[in-house]
């Protein structure tokens, strides 16, 4: 036998209050780890964004549409290097519930903005060549089992074709990685002349201008200028970097990093009254087994320590279930959220903060009941005086 | 050469404070326990024994005056060095035995060594020849719960043994016991008295337990009223 057994015999001598003691950890952390990796994703593709990367979208809102000359006018402002532009086409493959990150984008334009996109130079050539052309990521082509060559079917649920057909007929040229911005990888990407000939609204409009610059130092005065361009005109844009933009983008949904600090703070608090409580309660009825060990000669700093290692054990087991179980459960979730299946994970950041935050929890909840157990005197504790 | 007294207690007074009122329990008392001695301390209830045996063991603090341990003085010693003192030389036994009720009964009788240095083997070894001594040596994967009253009583006094103090201190060890129990129990600390040398003081209400002591003192009201020599 050993001090550390004596830790865990403490820990199992009532089993059921130790379990939903964990249990109650275990929730916290998978709340907390669950929704660290929320926001992580949403954030991930914020932070691989280039810095010299700007984006122009209606002021009014980045679902409303931006004439396509504005890519032309743009292309004059000075610091501005190249310009692309690309519409939401709100495909699906075979399932209407499981969208595609599918944009209409100009290729050449396109790939002189994101110069990191790899792709075989045949590949290439054809995406640029081919009308039906269609460059996918090779996430998505790996969750679709596609390959080049491939002829598939795809529906807009916004978009319908002059021709009345219910589906766009594409030819898979190319398939494509982007290693600076892997989120990336998980696009599909159809020829702009295609979408444009055949929608039966919509024409010769785009959803949003991406352009680089020549210095991520002219971003302020390029974006102003650009904004200033379009002033009291039909459709008045904003400009930002692509960065800002994400974050925006990811805020309409909810300032997830709000929902976390909310959500964990409150079941941390919660938790924090209710392990501290029991554990106040657990040690003060081993009150005479304190005095007794006492007696026998263990000093008060090691009953100190047993007790804060009884709460930092049960604290440190219960995050790392639920570390581990949020680590699954988002892993799976990202698998079936098209974009999300590489960003949504546990990183080891949120996994050591989450045991940091548990290592914190267990001192606290154990701090009171540790305290006073060092300091009673062995009389009382004996019931002797 | 060792001390002949175990215990010399030199004008000890002991007053507690309850609310506006003092409390004297002792004023001024004497008490010398030679090494080897066997006694017991009898005396109506309130009349200072438990408070006499906490003083003796470093569990509670004389108001004034000296008490010596193997001729050192013990009353200042710190808490550390109280409990330190207490694991090599002082082993307690209780009225209710209290055996932590999650261990089994080697495990409890291998707590006081825990703060020692020994290794596990030969904490093995100590704590089966302590349960042996006391005719356990069955009951070792036993728990608290799995035993009789008596036999737990006998894994209390395998833990106080365990680590060979010099002195046992006793609080009522057969208050909770039926007579037959309560004398098996008695025989083995005449054994360890008589045949292992050890100091054994024992606070009981119990007038049998005269029979096995070397002598018996009779406290009341914190002071000794009669001092009967027996051996």
């Amino acid at each position: 036998m050993n001090q550390a057994l004596l830790v865990a015999k403490n820990l199992s001598r009532r089993k059921l209050r130790t379990l939903l003691m964990l249990v109650a950890i275990f929730i916290a952390f998978f709340l907390y780890g669950a929704l660290e990796c929320f926001d992580h994703a949403f954030h991930a593709s914020e932070t691989a964004a280039a810095a010299d990367r700007l984006v122009t979208v209606n002021r009014i809102n980045f679902t409303m549409p931006l004439p396509i000359n504005y890519a032309d006018r743009v292309r004059q402002v000075a610091g501005v290097k190249d310009v692309t532009y690309q519409s939401w086409f709100g495909g699906y493959y075979q399932d209407p519930k499981v969208p595609l990150f599918m944009f209409a984008v100009e290729p050449a334009s396109y790939l002189a903005v994101y110069p990191a996109i790899q792709m075989a130079p045949e590949q290439r050539k054809a995406w640029l060549s081919n009308h039906t052309a269609l460059a996918v990521g090779k996430k998505t082509a790996a969750q679709y089992n596609w390959k080049v060559g491939d002829r598939i079917p795809i529906k807009s649920n916004i978009y319908s074709r002059k021709d009345g057909a219910a589906a766009w007929e594409f030819d898979i040229a190319a398939i494509f990685s982007d290693p600076d911005e892997t989120a990336r990888e998980n696009l599909v990407l159809m020829r702009f002349d295609n979408f444009n000939e055949a929608v039966t609204f919509g024409r010769d409009q785009v959803n949003m201008l991406v352009f680089s610059t020549s210095s991520n130092k002219l971003n302020d005065s390029v974006a102003k200028a650009v904004d200033a361009l379009f002033a009291n005109s039909e459709a008045e844009t904003t400009t930002d970097t692509a960065a800002a933009f994400n974050r925006a983008f990811a805020a309409q949904l909810g300032n997830i990093a709000l929902i976390v600090t909310l959500v964990v703070a409150t079941a941390f608090a919660a938790i924090l009254m209710i392990v501290g409580n029991t554990l106040v309660m657990s040690v003060r009825e081993r009150t005479r087994e304190i005095g007794v060990l006492k007696t026998l000669g263990f000093r008060g700093s090691t009953i100190l320590s047993q007790i804060l290692a009884e709460s930092l054990l049960l604290a440190i087991l219960g995050a790392l279930l639920g570390l581990l179980v949020a680590a699954g459960a988002v892993a799976v979730v990202g698998r079936n959220i098209a974009g999300f299946g590489d960003t949504m994970r546990m990183t080891s950041g949120i996994f050591v903060g989450g045991l940091g935050w548990a290592v914190l929890l267990g001192l606290v909840t154990g701090a009171i009941p540790a305290w006073s157990a060092m300091r009673l005197q062995i009389a009382v504790a004996l019931g002797r005086k | 050469m060792a001390d002949p007294f175990s215990f010399q207690l030199r004008h000890v007074s002991k007053r507690f404070v309850k609310g506006k009122e003092t409390i004297t329990i002792f004023d001024g008392l004497d008490l010398d326990i030679p090494a080897g001695d066997f006694v017991a301390i009898m005396g109506p209830s309130g009349s200072g024994k438990t408070t006499l045996l906490n003083l003796l063991g470093g569990i509670d603090h004389v108001t004034s005056g000296e008490i010596l341990f193997d001729g050192r003085r013990v009353d200042t010693l710190s808490e550390n060095q109280l409990s330190a003192w207490r694991a090599a030389n002082v082993g307690f036994i209780f009225q209710f035995y209290n055996l932590m009720p999650v261990l089994t009964a080697a495990q409890n009788v291998e707590l006081p060594l825990l703060l020692t240095k020994l290794g596990r083997k030969e904490r093995r070894t100590n704590v089966a020849t302590a349960l042996e001594l006391v005719g356990l040596s069955d009951r070792a994967s036993h728990y608290p719960r799995e035993m009789s009253g008596g036999q737990q009583q006998r894994v209390a006094i395998a833990r106080a043994i365990v680590s060979d103090p010099q002195v046992l201190l006793c609080d009522e060890p057969t208050g909770d016991l039926d007579r037959t129990t309560a004398d098996e129990v008695l025989g083995i600390l005449q054994l360890l008295n008589r045949e292992h040398g050890k100091t054994i003081v024992v606070v009981t209400h119990d007038p049998e337990v005269a029979r096995y002591t070397k002598r018996t003192l009779h406290l009341n009201k914190g002071v000794f009223v009669e001092r009967t020599a027996l051996a």
